[in-house]
Order: structure tokens, then sequence, then C-alpha cells
């Protein structure tokens, strides 16, 4: 395999990896800031790159329902979408979950308004946080195109059964561009089998009505593939590092060692929070990062024994908190957390920002960035 | 003589209220489509008629699908299916308020894709499956447990709104004609692209008719002209044979009004403007088909 090393967006990486991973049938229905890898999908198959029936459907619901009846005949299925098109969805990906279909979905997140804003936060995804998606969060163009390509074979192998969310955040990756390896996986990413696709030849009832006992049972299957998730992940991505030379866990760490502070962080901000640790050891701070990448599954063997977390929240549980610092805490209850809710509807938050908020950290309580210490 | 087969595509002792319309108009469907069907569903009566898991009324796959979603789970499964080169027939099967109300914005999706599947609407004219709640295809005057004085405006005229899609087959049949449907639903399946075939399903509980009634009031919807079954095949419009026949004389529509105790709040004013749109309706068809058939 040679890799070509190519300038892009995040949105058109993504669409690249789509590409060559030969889904079967994409459905989707625009969205700023999602609207480029949709585009450039419809593109490839007008113009004969990719073989995909395309469906332009008229909105979020019927892309994820098109996804669902495309899924179950067992063939490779691809969506995209942003911020209230993933809303609009969210009874669908409850369907694609609970049927355990093997849908794979570009999400960029956007805010939610009002007011109207189309700017990065992450609360889009979050508020679909228990529907029995994967999710994962990319911070680099390189990352969206090799978590693309990994999120097919993780999604479709037979223990997991479960749909995946690649997270990106808007404008700030899926419309900047950076250079990458544009990889051709080969045969990386094996040729889907889905063990209860439909056969007229051995017809059966899908999504009946099921009895509390057997229902229960289901969504226990559903926990079970969760957690067995952990392993597919860390081997596919082990698979990839050791084919493509790049690897990835489910918690990126930065000079986290030996560090007494950490910011946590999910995405872009995740990946800019080293530079802020680089900044700080300058000044003799021992602070290191921890780039949360699959929220869900959610990391099991955080490694905080010891050190302050500063998280940052690119998103709001109204009363309740940042949805990150909240999961770490009740995880590792013994964790000592500073929490920032930094970012929402694309505010800008620096390198030296997040050196402020390591500085001026205290564990235990939140700090709403860009708000008066008076108001908070 | 239409020769419909013998075998049975559903199995016995369906969990349907006795005297179910949309049960027997499914029987003549399933025969006409085949076992290289699928049956798509969405949530209506007939997602609890097929039976609790692991247990099951048909014999060809039913994937069941949210309310609203129907459509749009058709196209994706016919174009996945046509992709890998299967012909398997996909037949939605769903009721009024799925079809009329909440579907319609992924029903009018794909039929303005031009998806390659059949889809069918079994109109009770309520929401049956919750008890008989109002919607959009329930008739003026008729009582449902969301309008207990009988329903104050007029039915959503759900076929003009699909054949302003110009799909290459559209039809009305009626469970009381069971020739009718499998004729039908064989012609539609013989058509690529997007079909639509609405099926007036009698329903002894909503309708407060008594249950082995359901046949015969079927054809006194036909009889009236309240109902009437036609067929479009392109821009070819024709009348079917019951409705050709009833078209001659028409039966008074108090007479079906009277039959059916969701009526029975209906006075003479209402009843006097319901005979009125039917009189005017068959006008209208009447008009359509001659005009078909000058410039066929």
């Amino acid at each position: 395999m040679s890799d070509k090393l190519v300038m892009s967006t995040g949105n058109k990486a993504m669409a690249a990896a789509v590409k060559m991973v030969k889904p079967t049938v994409v459905a989707a229905y625009p969205i700023t800031p999602q609207t480029e890898v949709i585009e450039a999908i419809a593109e490839y198959v007008d113009g004969g790159e990719m073989t995909a029936r395309y469906i332009p459907v008229e909105s979020e619901h019927s892309a994820m329902t098109a996804c669902i009846g495309a899924s179950i005949t067992g063939v490779r299925v691809f969506t995209a979408t942003s911020s209230h098109g993933l809303l609009y969805m969210h009874e669908m990906l409850h369907w694609a979950a609970g049927a355990r279909l093997p849908i794979v979905m570009g999400q960029i997140n956007r805010t939610l308004a009002p007011g109207w804003n189309i700017w990065a936060e992450h609360s889009d995804a979050l508020s679909q946080r228990d529907t029995g998606w994967l999710q994962v969060y990319v911070s680099t163009v390189q990352e969206a195109y090799d978590a693309t390509i990994m999120a097919f074979r993780i999604a479709e192998d037979n223990r997991v059964l479960l749909p995946v969310m690649i997270n990106m955040d808007g404008f700030l990756l899926s419309h900047i561009m950076q250079p990458f390896e544009m990889t051709e996986p080969g045969d990386f990413v094996p040729q889907i089998s889905l063990p209860h696709k439909i056969d007229v030849n051995d017809p059966k009832g899908y999504g009946a009505m099921s009895p509390s006992d057997i229902h229960f049972t289901f969504r226990h299957d559903m926990e079970k593939a969760m957690r067995a998730s952990r392993t597919v992940i860390a081997e596919t991505e082990a698979a990839f590092a050791k084919r493509f030379g790049r690897s990835y866990a489910p918690i990126e760490e930065y000079l986290c060692d030996d560090a007494d502070v950490v910011i946590v962080a999910m995405g872009t901000l995740g990946k800019e929070a080293e530079v802020a640790a680089d900044l700080l050891r300058k000044e003799g701070v021992k602070a290191g990062v921890m780039r949360i990448r699959w929220l869900r599954p959610f990391p099991v063997d955080m490694k905080i024994e010891g050190k302050d977390l500063v998280v940052i929240d690119r998103d709001y549980s109204f009363g309740f908190g940042g949805v990150v610092a909240g999961e770490i805490q009740a995880r590792y209850p013994q964790a000592k957390i500073a929490s920032v809710i930094a970012g929402l509807g694309g505010q800008e938050v620096t390198y030296e920002d997040m050196a402020n908020f390591v500085r001026t950290r205290k564990v235990g309580t939140e700090f709403w960035f860009g708000i008066p210490s008076e108001e908070q | 003589m239409t020769e419909i087969p013998k075998e049975e595509m559903l199995l016995k002792c369906p969990s349907t209220c006795a005297g179910c319309g949309s049960l027997l108009a499914l029987r003549y469907i399933l025969k006409a489509a085949g076992k290289d069907t699928v049956l798509v569903i969405p949530a209506c009566c007939n997602s609890v008629i097929q039976g609790v898991y692991p247990y099951m009324l048909h014999t060809v796959p039913v994937y069941n699908i949210a309310f609203a979603a129907a459509a749009a789970c058709a196209s994706g499964m016919s174009e996945a299916f046509r992709a890998v080169g299967k012909k398997t027939n996909v037949i939605v099967y769903a009721g009024d308020g799925g079809t009329a109300d909440i579907g319609i914005q992924a029903l009018s999706g794909a039929l303005e894709r031009g998806e390659d599947f059949l889809y069918i609407c079994y109109d009770n004219e309520a929401y049956g499956n919750t008890g008989m709640q109002r919607s959009g295809a329930t008739p003026l005057g008729a009582i449902t447990t969301t309008t207990p004085n009988g329903k104050t405006v007029n039915k959503k005229d759900l076929d003009r709104i699909i054949e302003a899609h110009n799909l290459p087959y559209q039809a009305t049949a009626c469970a009381s004609y069971p020739a009718d449907i499998y004729n039908k639903v064989k012609k539609a399946l013989s058509i690529p692209g997007p079909k639509f075939i609405h099926i007036l399903a009698p329903c002894p509980p909503g309708w407060r008719t008594p249950s082995e009634k359901t046949v015969e009031i079927g054809k006194m919807a036909v009889k009236s002209g309240i109902w009437v079954l036609w067929e479009k095949e392109y821009d070819k419009f024709t009348i079917s044979a019951p409705s050709r026949a009833a078209m001659k004389k028409p039966s008074p529509v108090v007479d079906y009004l009277k039959a059916q105790g969701r009526f029975r709040k209906v006075d003479d004013a209402t009843a006097a403007k319901i005979q009125a749109q039917v009189d005017k309706n068959l006008k209208k068809i009447a008009a359509e088909a001659a005009y078909s058939e000058e410039n066929a």
C-alpha cells in the first residue's frame, strides 16, 4: 500500500475514507458543517469513482431510517450529519443500535439553537450519549480519515454489531486544511457479514413486539457488545498501527507519566492542550494531557492517581455540570477535578487560555471561561 | 376469472380483532406478492397483529420500523436489494395515520425520488392500534375517542396528494374485493418505481359494526360511491369494475352511515353535506375517466 500525502479538510478526508471502504448505500441530508462530506461523496458517485447507491433523502430522520433499511439487508452503509440533524435522527439512532446494525456516521459537532449558531460544540453528540452508539472524537484531519476506516471494521465486527459515530469539531476541523496520508486500506476492513440479515428463504420478524424478559435480554446484549467493543477497538487500533504505522488509543496521553496536573478534553481542544502542556512545562509545571477519543464505550483505565484533572467540557448538562467531568467523576470517585466549561458555540479557546485554566485551577469547582468570576 | 393461489402466506390464529379488514386485505396482498417479498411495517395495528417475539404470523420477513419511517426504510431496503442485484419485492403495509399524518414526509420524499417499492395504506380511518383516535383520514361526522361528538372536518384527500407525485402506478381498493386487490398488487409489482395502493379496511370495533359485517360494510362504501375503486397506470385512469357498476346508480350514503355506530351523531344536515361531497367526487372521477379514455 502506498500512502499519498495530500492536503484536505477534515470533511473531505472523511469522505475519502468512506470511498475507500466501498459502502453499498449512502443516505444523507445536508446540514452545516457536514455538507462537504456528502457533497464529496455525491461527486464520487456521480463521477463513477464510487459505486454506492446515494439516496438524497428529504430529512435526517429518513437518512438514518434509509440506512437502517439498507443495513438490515446485509450491506455496508454510511451517513453523515451535524447538530439539529443528529437530534432529528434521535428516534432512529435508538432504532439502529437496538436493531444491532453496524451503521457508520460522520458527526460534525455543532451547537444547538436557539440562537442560531453553526460553530463547534459537543452538546449535539453528548445528548445522544445513551442511544447505544459508539462515539469516537477525532482531533486532526489524519485522524478523521483513519478513524473513519477503523469505524467500519469495529462496527461490523460480529462481537460488536453496534453503530459508530465519528465526531469531528465543526469548522475547527471539518473545514481546515491539513496534510494527511491517504492510505489505501486494502483488505483492512473485511467484507461485511451480518448474521441477522434479511433472508426471504428464512423469513423472520425484525423488531416485533418483545415480552419484557426478552426485551431485557436484548438490552443486556447491547451492553455486552459495548464491553466487547473495548477489545475490538484495541485490536483494530493495534492492527492499524502495525499495518499503517499510525497508532491510536482510547485515551491519547501526552506527557502524563510524571504529570501533577492533566488537562482532559476531547476533539481539537485535546490536541491544542498539548501546546498548553509544553508551555506549562517550560514554567516548571508538570502538566500533561489526556485526550479522550472513545467516549462510548467509556474508558475504564484512566491513570489519574495522584494527579489534578482540569477537565474542559465543550458541552454542558444544565442543572448538573460538564458532561465529561461528570462522567469521569462518576467512574472515578477519587478523581480531583477542576471543571472548566469552555468553547460553547465555537468560543475561541487558545492554548494560553488552557494554560491559565491549569494555573488558576480550583479542584472541586466549576469555572465558566469568559464569564466574570463574580457571576459564576 | 382471476386464479388466486390457494397457498396461504399468513399462518393461522392471528391476534386481530374479529372481522379485521386490514388482515383480510393482507392475505390477498401476500398471495399476489409471493415469497420473494419483505414487508415493512411502521407502528400500526399490523405491528401487533404479526404476533409477539419469537412467534410470527407471516411467512415472509417483516421489518418493523418507527411510525414516521416506513417509506424511508423501504427506500434504503429497496436500494440495497437492487444494488446487489436482488429483485425482492419491498412492500410497506401501513395504516392511515402512519401514511396520511406522521409518515407523509418520508412517503412524499420516497415518491419524489422514484424509489422502487410498493406502498400500501390500509385505511381504517382512525388510529386503530391505540384505540381509535381521529387521524387525518377520519371522515366527517365519525365518532372517535378524540372526536367524541363526531369529526367536524373532512377526510384528508390522500390520493390526490399522492397523485401529485406523478408515480407510475396508483390505485384504490377495498378489503371486501379480494380479487381486485390481488390483481392490483400483481400489476403494481410488475412496474418499476414507486407504487401506491390505498385500501379501505373496515374495522368492526372502530366503526362500531358487527364483526361478521366487514365485507358487507366495505361493499356498502363502494356501492354508495363514498369509496371509489380505480387505478392509474402512468396517465391511464380507469374506474374498476365494482365501482363502474355502482356509479350507474349509487346507493344513498345515508345507508352506509346508518350501518355504523361511529356515525350515530351525524345529523341530517351533515348527512346531506356528505352526500353532496360524494356526488361531486363521483362526477369528478367520471370526468377524469372519460378524459383519460378520450386521450388514450
